[in-house]
């Protein structure tokens, strides 16, 4: 409506110097200490790969005020590609299928793309093969059940969000899966006779809220669990007494929150441990102390803040910005993670692949979209749609699902559930 | 992606298993994807072959010599496949297979793929039904030393130790992979690890583990896992905690005195700042509120800019601190 505003808007951000000078960068280079070991050479090795593009990136801003662009067309290309096709090197994810077409759609999704009917329909069809007559999905057609890529396949349909991918998910089948596989302590194995962590927790919690199958009985003990394994650090780890884990710490916070028990979560050293990770010369996120960066947790650890902030303003917080620096994160991802030929990664060097495009999508979807959005470089190019944080979902994709499945009954958890 | 060359190694003597005699009773079950594959991979004829035998076994339920070796194959050809391992241990079930072997073969499959949850889970479930635990010591160790900090060797090595009381030795190796890199934040974790299930946090433990992670610092101060685990430790303390330990509150006072700016020197200086605030008995303390707050400005404008936020956020937070104290303080003037 007031459409001058926000080109005003538009035009401060991509004047801004975004990139800073070399002397300035240098100065955010690990300081050794002249004590090197493995951790450090191997930090020192990306901090130089990293410090070469800045730099250019500093030239093109400062000679032809330039700032990178998000390659959408070369995405988009890349994952409706990897939709249908994919190569030999992708047989080791031949158990994660559910996953991969879930990562290419979400990822589609945050860059505004949508697909024919006729595609989703295709798509809805075959994750209905990879469904077990047990209830819950598996990594492909005729493959045992297994709590992740059930999670994404009701995360692929929910983003389709036609009926007939709806009605695809066998809601009591779901619950009978979902119940099966707690434990005594409130834990989720991931599969039938499968091994325990918190993956487990968070994707049981997420579908069963999502499609309006939760039962409290089935989450019993899950929230005190979860707790459990928030580690010294302040981050969680897998399991009680592992490490303090970027992916696990999203997966507890996000599940903790689902169950209604945040309060058993220690929010400032959680924070704290969280905010530690955003690296200071590459501005992306390391999934652990002193490892590497890695373009995935801009949102496994990126995705933890709406969820903080949500907590913190309870407690009256103020601001309409995450606590993190996230015009340093879209600089990393713009900068370092994009394939020239569409598709994102890792870190440079790395190769490509659709898990990485997701999520650093989703990292940058995140990093751009506080109460106060902040876009690093020409709006109309980068600035991608917003995710539900807690289900990475686009938001409209979450809302319409919750939407839908709220209006149908409670599957009964009966006799066949425990 | 995959590390092709173990298909390599399948193919070089490769015999399909619809072209072998012994499985020609067999009748082959192709995946089925329905009218419209998404997300087809393309296999290689040799992964197609095997998955088709089986899916064959899978739905007849054999439990067999030869289908044992199809899921060998199945593994080498897809790790990840935990409908395979599933499989698979059903038949060692079955056949009452010796352990012992499996136990060797799981050793060689970690080794090829040991960032994978399949293999390690498989490890386990062998250990738990051999009760044996005596060779995962070794197994983890040597995992490790190709890289000190996979994850999923380390949750195994967590595991073989709590369930069998395995803690004897832990500290020493511990030491040695500190020794070797100090930064090894899962080293750091194992020694909490430990001491959280052996000798829990007793004060000469403390004293102990504040002594070591201080002479830790003084060799690397910008190290972040040294820091963070003085501050683990100290919470577990009865005795005041960080705020109030007299080696720490020393170390940092010559540390920065010495001209250190190591962020995490200064947020740990923080901390004690905040955690003496109330409580403060020496009146010429100089861990207050307001050094707290220089401290804030110091990182988020010059040696902590990306956390600028953050430690604004902090700023705000010792504020309130600080002011419902000193509302406090006018409340007892005014009685
Ligand atoms: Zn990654």
């Amino acid at each position: 409506m007031w459409d001058w505003e926000s080109i005003d808007v538009e035009d401060e951000s991509e004047e801004r110097m975004v990139f800073k000078r070399y002397e300035e960068l240098i100065n955010d280079k690990q300081d050794t200490e002249g004590f090197e070991t493995v951790s450090s050479v191997m930090q020192d090795e990306v901090e130089t790969t990293v410090l070469k593009i800045y730099q250019v990136m500093q030239h093109l801003q400062d000679l032809e005020g330039k700032l990178p662009l998000l390659a959408r067309d070369n995405h988009v290309f890349y994952l409706k590609t990897s939709l249908t096709h994919l190569s030999q090197s992708y047989e080791c994810l031949d158990s994660s299928r559910p996953w991969l077409c879930y990562w290419i759609l979400h990822a589609l999704q945050i860059l505004g793309e949508r697909l024919e009917d006729e595609d989703y329909s295709h798509i809805a069809g075959f994750l209905a093969k990879c469904q077990s007559p047990e209830g819950g999905f598996g990594g492909g057609p005729g493959q045992h059940p297994h709590l992740a890529p059930t999670y994404a396949a009701v995360n692929a349909l929910c983003t389709i969000g036609t009926p007939e991918a709806y009605q695809t998910i066998d809601r009591q089948g779901l619950c009978r899966f979902l119940s099966s596989l707690r434990d005594d302590e409130g834990a989720f194995s991931m599969h039938v006779g499968g091994e325990v962590d918190i993956r487990g927790a968070y994707c049981a919690v997420s579908v069963a809220r999502l499609t309006n199958v939760y039962h409290p009985e089935m989450f019993k003990n899950t929230g005190e669990w979860i707790a459990s394994c928030q580690t010294w650090e302040g981050g969680f780890g897998g399991c009680p007494g592992m490490e303090a884990h970027g992916g696990y710490a999203f997966c507890a916070l996000a599940a903790l929150l689902l169950l209604e028990k945040s309060k058993l979560c220690d929010i400032s050293s959680l924070l704290r441990w969280t905010v530690n990770r955003q690296m200071r010369l590459e501005g992306g996120f390391q999934g652990r102390t002193n490892k590497l960066v890695d373009g995935c947790y801009s949102f496994w650890q990126g995705g933890a803040f709406p969820l903080i902030h949500a907590l913190l303003c309870e407690q009256g917080h103020k601001s309409k910005l995450w606590l993190y620096d996230q015009e340093a994160l879209q600089k990393y991802l713009l900068a370092c993670c994009q394939h020239p030929s569409g598709g994102l990664l890792d870190k440079p060097d790395k190769p490509r692949d659709v898990y990485h495009t997701c999520y650093t999508l989703s990292g940058l979807s995140v990093a751009q979209n506080s109460p106060t959005p902040v876009v690093i470089g020409n709006r109309r190019t980068n600035a991608v749609d917003t995710v539900h944080p807690v289900y990475n979902l686009v938001q409209t994709c979450a809302s319409a699902a919750l939407n839908y499945f709220n209006t149908l009954k409670i599957p009964e958890l009966g006799t066949v559930c425990r | 992606m995959s590390d092709s060359s173990e298909e390599e190694e399948i193919s070089s003597t490769w015999v399909f298993y619809r072209d072998r005699n012994e499985w020609k009773d067999v009748t082959p079950v192709p995946q089925d994807d329905g009218p419209h594959p998404i997300v087809a991979i393309a296999y290689s004829e040799t992964f197609k072959d095997a998955y088709d035998y089986f899916r064959a076994i899978l739905k007849s339920g054999e439990k067999s010599e030869r289908a044992l070796n199809l899921t060998g194959d199945c593994i080498t050809l897809n790790s990840a496949n935990y409908t395979v391992w599933q499989y698979r241990r059903e038949i060692l079930k079955a056949l009452d297979k010796n352990l012992w072997n499996e136990l060797k073969y799981i050793e060689t499959m970690i080794r090829r793929t040991p960032k994978n949850y399949q293999v390690w889970h498989h490890r386990r479930v062998i250990v738990e039904w051999l009760q044996d635990p005596s060779l995962d010591l070794a197994l983890t160790e040597n995992v490790l030393k190709k890289d000190a900090k996979n994850y999923h060797a380390w949750q195994h090595r967590q595991w073989i130790i709590k369930t069998f009381n395995l803690f004897d030795g832990e500290l020493e190796y511990v030491e040695q992979l500190l020794d070797a890199d100090v930064r090894n934040n899962s080293a750091w974790n194992q020694r909490y690890f430990v001491l959280n299930n052996t000798t829990k946090f007793e004060p000469h433990v403390i004293e102990r583990e504040v002594d070591y992670t201080l002479k830790k610092i003084e060799l690397v101060k910008g190290n972040e896992s040294a820091w963070n685990y003085l501050r683990g430790i100290l919470q577990h303390d009865g005795e005041g905690g960080l705020g109030r330990n007299k080696k720490v509150l020393e170390s940092c006072e010559a540390l920065y005195a010495g001209g250190s700016r190591s962020i995490h020197l200064l947020a740990c200086m923080i901390d004690i700042c905040q955690e003496r605030h109330g409580a403060d008995i020496e009146p010429e303390s100089p861990f207050t509120i307001e050094r707290a707050l220089a401290l804030c400005k110091e990182l988020a404008e010059e040696h902590d800019k990306i956390r600028r936020r953050y430690w604004e956020y902090i700023s705000q937070q010792l504020q309130k601190l600080s002011n419902s104290a000193s509302q406090d303080g006018q409340r007892v003037l005014c009685t």
